[in-house]
């Protein structure tokens, strides 16, 4: 299988030398295309550095990252722009919805950056549309919108540029369970059907255990992972929950 | 002290959003300053007495226009600080959780009005003072006057009057901040920002309803001062287009909001290019807050364009006048043979002589001091009037200018006269057959109404003679020496003919027989002494000479100049700011839009592109009707500037456009760094 993404011993200081901290600490993992891959941690374990540093939003203080083979790490200025409307989609906690767009207008954006013609958006839009179940909102405001609907529609962004990865940032943060397990479930259909590589971070084993794969950080470091395999979605949650209890501290809150 | 340095903390922290509101404040105090100061500027001058007679009137005009200012200033001061206060709600919600009393909050900005007025005022002044030295220069020009010395002078009594007046402002800026302060609930404070925008788009067709009605009435009200101008025939009918206008305008802005997205969206291939679907909606979202402000922008950039404009223009022409219309150093005139028993004996007895025999009874030989003489008199008769002159046409036109003195009698003159003055002036002399005659004018409107009549080849009887115009229109020329274009026509007529007539005034037109101005200046005082003391006591002869136009033209001209620098400097400025401020504001709003944008991969100079046509969008979009209305506006005030001369139109036009982009676009420019300031990335 290729390997969409390849982390080689990263790490991230903050700080100056009297007082420095280790946010990432020594980081080396890969996923393959195709996977979905959760990160867990508690709060402070440095899973939301993590994904800021491979959606080059934050720069590793060693180390390389691999996406696709190249090193972002190398990456700057407009390289860098043109990686992350070319190879990235980025799913929010907050949504980030722009609200003077229509939800149509949100995702047909990330199209029009990257100066596709309007026949052509339209036409993925709508296609886009009908996979994620939003075709009903498109000419709504994120104001008129449910959570779960601008979640959606978030998704629908992110995806429809076929990234080569997903990056998800606790999507499931801000919605109630029902929206969360609606969405967790259209982001199963993104990665059978449409093939999307994602990678989410996220405290919360519920959303973990959509996952084909999840990577436990603590302090910095990988503390363990473990793979769905042929379990069914209870089971590799149960499994999730023993590491979660294993981890101790704040992930117990996720219980 | 824990306040204060939390308000200069404040202060510190939100400097980015109060550049531009500092930036204005001080512009606002410099010149509120030098206009202020220019009395004082004058005292390294050398000018005659009547010179500073109108400089004083000038300053004194001046600081009554200040009052006026300072209301706009007051204005725009209270409205921005409002503004920022509104930004910074969120702040003041905390303090209120951690338990600060609101009359705490209210010290807090107070302090912090106390520090930004009492720093713009020290760098203002400042900035005034450097100024002002400048403004002397322009003064000096302007009167032509010699600066004997340079000396850099700070005029106390203007630094008190700005110190007063914006000291009145900055309090009422205090009072105004506790007031809402204290009104204000804490949950509207901590969520102000939450709620969300709603964004309504307006129905197409009744924003194009809206939209061709609009346009209809701003049409009709351009028609109403161009073309149909003479329908306001009474001073008070101005307001219909003025109030049609400003209606029309705030109508346009709101339609067009709605019109301009709807348009843009149904063009796919440019909506849906690169951002522009997002520098759209940030425009529309905006707009349909903002059509009033844009209303009041545009209006004010209007009256800015129209006032610098034709402010410039009026001392244009005043100074290319004066050698055209002034060409000789004096004029005397007296009225001949009066009946009327009201005069007193002398008088009337002294209307019997010549403007020679009168100067010499007072000890004034007109050979000993003057050259060039030319003596003549001018004819009436009661049978030539306005009417008569215009004989078949007059119905036509006294249908549209109702209020024209159709019987007042015509001037008449000897060709000959003419002629002779004609030569000392350098105009154009004429000949005539016996029974001819022709008219010379220089007042446009006069002569575009008495062409109507030549080209219709009236005749005019005179002794029963009838006598043909020789030309189908009126001939340029003058008699009366002046600063304007008056005259409103001559009637030229052969020589033997006005013997006939009875001679209605006597004149003598001259130049003075020394070469220096001081001596030439002596002279004139010398004739005005005679003409002062025997005015209408012994003789009704009066004076108009070189020397007292040129000093009512120039100081008319700088009045009016100044007058309209200070106005027009001040609203632009006062536009430019609320512009600025809005955009600014919404900058900061925008951080996390724009951050959006480069998480999907825009690059920073599509994004700058995209924050540039934003502001520009908002900057041109009142100016470019504020310059549709000036177009029209202009052509109103020459038509009433008429008298003035419009020579200078152009250039001032093109003056008014230096300062329009200098202060407008220097806002602009200002407004686009520190919003890209604002939504740098960390």
């Amino acid at each position: 299988m290729k390997n969409i993404l390849k982390l080689e011993k990263i790490e991230k200081y903050y700080g100056n030398k009297s007082s420095l901290t280790k946010a990432i600490n020594n980081i080396s993992f890969d996923v393959f295309e195709g996977e979905f891959v959760a990160i867990m941690g508690s709060s402070g374990s440095g899973k939301t550095t993590l994904l800021n540093c491979i959606s080059t939003i934050d720069r590793v203080t060693s180390g390389h990252i691999y996406v696709n083979g190249e090193d972002i790490t190398k990456l700057k200025g407009n390289h860098l722009n043109k990686f992350r409307r070319e190879e990235l989609g980025f799913i929010f906690q907050d949504f980030n919805l722009l609200d003077t767009l229509t939800a149509y207008e949100n995702i047909a954006l990330a199209l029009s950056i990257q100066n596709v013609d309007a026949k052509e958006i339209d036409k993925r839009v709508k296609e886009v549309a009908r996979d994620l179940d939003i075709k009903g909102v498109l000419e709504k405001y994120p104001y008129q919108m449910s959570g779960g609907q601008k979640q959606r529609v978030a998704s629908a962004r992110a995806i429809i540029t076929n990234p080569k990865l997903v990056l998800a940032d606790e999507p499931t943060g801000a919605l109630d369970s029902k929206s969360s397990k609606m969405l967790l479930e259209r982001f199963n259909y993104l990665n059978n059907e449409l093939k999307a590589t994602i990678l989410m971070v996220t405290h919360d084993a519920f959303t973990a255990s959509y996952a084909s794969r999840v990577i436990f950080i603590k302090d910095g470091k990988i503390f363990n992972e473990i793979n769905r395999g042929d379990d069914t979605r209870k089971e590799f949650f149960d499994k999730i929950i023993d590491v979660v209890t294993l981890l101790g501290g704040d992930l117990n809150d996720a219980l | 002290m824990m306040l204060c340095k939390l308000s200069l903390k404040n202060i510190k922290k939100s400097f980015k959003d109060y550049a531009i509101y500092f930036f204005t404040l001080i512009l606002g105090v410099a010149i509120f300053y030098v206009f202020n100061a220019i009395d004082s500027q004058t005292v390294m001058m050398d000018v005659t007495s009547s010179t500073y007679e109108i400089i004083k009137l000038m300053t004194n005009m001046l600081s009554g226009v200040s009052v006026f200012v300072s209301f706009i200033l007051g204005f725009l001061v209270i409205y921005a600080s409002r503004f920022l206060i509104k930004r910074r709600n969120k702040e003041f919600g905390i303090y209120l959780t951690l338990g600060m009393s609101k009359r705490k909050i209210s010290l807090v900005l107070f302090f912090e009005t106390l520090f930004i007025g009492i720093i713009s005022l020290i760098i203002g002044l400042g900035l005034g003072a450097v100024l002002s030295q400048f403004m002397s220069l322009l003064v000096a020009n302007m009167f032509d006057a010699n600066m004997t010395k340079f000396t850099f002078i700070f005029s106390g009594s203007a630094c008190i009057k700005t110190i007063v007046y914006f000291g009145i402002m900055y309090l009422l800026v205090m009072i105004f901040n506790t007031i809402n302060i204290s009104k204000c609930k804490l949950i509207e404070l901590l969520y102000a920002r939450k709620k969300a925008e709603r964004i309504k788009l307006k129905n197409p067709l009744f924003c194009t309803i809206i939209f061709i009605i609009s346009s209809i009435v701003l049409g009709y009200a351009y028609y109403l001062v161009t073309a149909g101008f003479v329908k306001l025939d009474t001073a008070d009918k101005i307001y219909i287009p003025i109030v049609m206008g400003i209606v029309s305008t705030f109508f346009l802005f709101w339609s067009l909001s709605g019109l301009l997205l709807k348009i843009f969206m149904s063009m796919k291939n440019i909506y849906y290019k690169g951002l522009n679907c997002f520098t759209l909606r940030q425009f529309s979202s905006k707009i349909n807050t903002t059509v009033f402000s844009m209303t009041v922008i545009c209006l004010m950039l209007f009256i800015t364009i129209c006032v610098l404009s034709s402010a410039l223009s009026i001392k244009n022409s005043m100074t290319a006048n004066l050698n055209e219309l002034a060409p000789v150093d004096v004029q005397l005139t007296k009225p001949l043979h009066i009946m009327d028993e009201s005069s007193n004996e002398e008088i009337i007895l002294d209307s019997k002589i010549s403007v020679r025999q009168t100067l010499l009874k007072n000890d004034f030989n007109i050979d000993e001091y003057l050259k060039d003489v030319v003596e003549f008199n001018t004819y009436s008769s009661n049978d030539i009037t306005l009417r008569s002159t215009l004989g078949s046409r007059l119905d036509k036109i006294t249908n549209q200018y109702k209020y024209l003195r159709y019987d007042s009698t015509e001037t008449i003159m000897k060709i000959s006269d003419y002629n002779k003055i004609a030569k000392v002036y350098g105009n154009r002399e004429y000949t005539l057959k016996d029974n001819e005659y022709l008219i010379v004018a220089d007042f446009d409107s006069m002569i575009s109404i008495r062409n109507e009549a030549l080209k219709a080849g009236e005749t005019i009887v005179i002794n029963n003679q009838i006598f043909y115009p020789k030309y189908k229109e009126c001939k340029d020329g003058f008699i009366e020496i002046s600063s304007n274009h008056v005259n409103d026509g001559v009637i030229l007529v052969p020589d033997e003919v006005a013997d006939n007539l009875k001679a209605d005034h006597n004149s003598i037109v001259a130049n003075y027989k020394k070469k220096s101005d001081k001596e030439k200046e002596k002279i004139n005082e010398k004739l005005n002494k005679i003409i002062e003391t025997t005015w209408n006591k012994t003789s009704l002869t009066s004076l108009n000479s070189k020397i007292y136009i040129a000093e009512a033209s120039i100081g008319l001209g700088a009045l009016v100049t100044f007058i309209g620098l200070y106005l027009g400097i001040v609203f632009l400025i006062s536009s430019a700011a609320i512009l600025a401020l809005k955009e600014l504001s919404e900058s900061s709003d925008n951080k996390n839009r724009f951050t959006m944008l480069r998480r999907l991969g825009a690059d920073e100079k599509v994004i700058n592109k995209a924050l540039f046509r934003q502001i520009g969008i908002f900057f041109m979009f009142p100016l470019l009707l504020a310059i549709l209305h000036s177009i029209f506006g202009l052509k109103f005030s020459t038509m009433i500037l008429e008298t003035f001369g419009t020579d200078g139109l152009l250039s001032s036009i093109i003056m008014t456009a230096v300062f329009l982009v200098v202060i407008y676009g220097g806002y602009f420019l200002l407004t686009y760094i520190c919003s890209k300031n604002i939504i740098k990335e960390r």
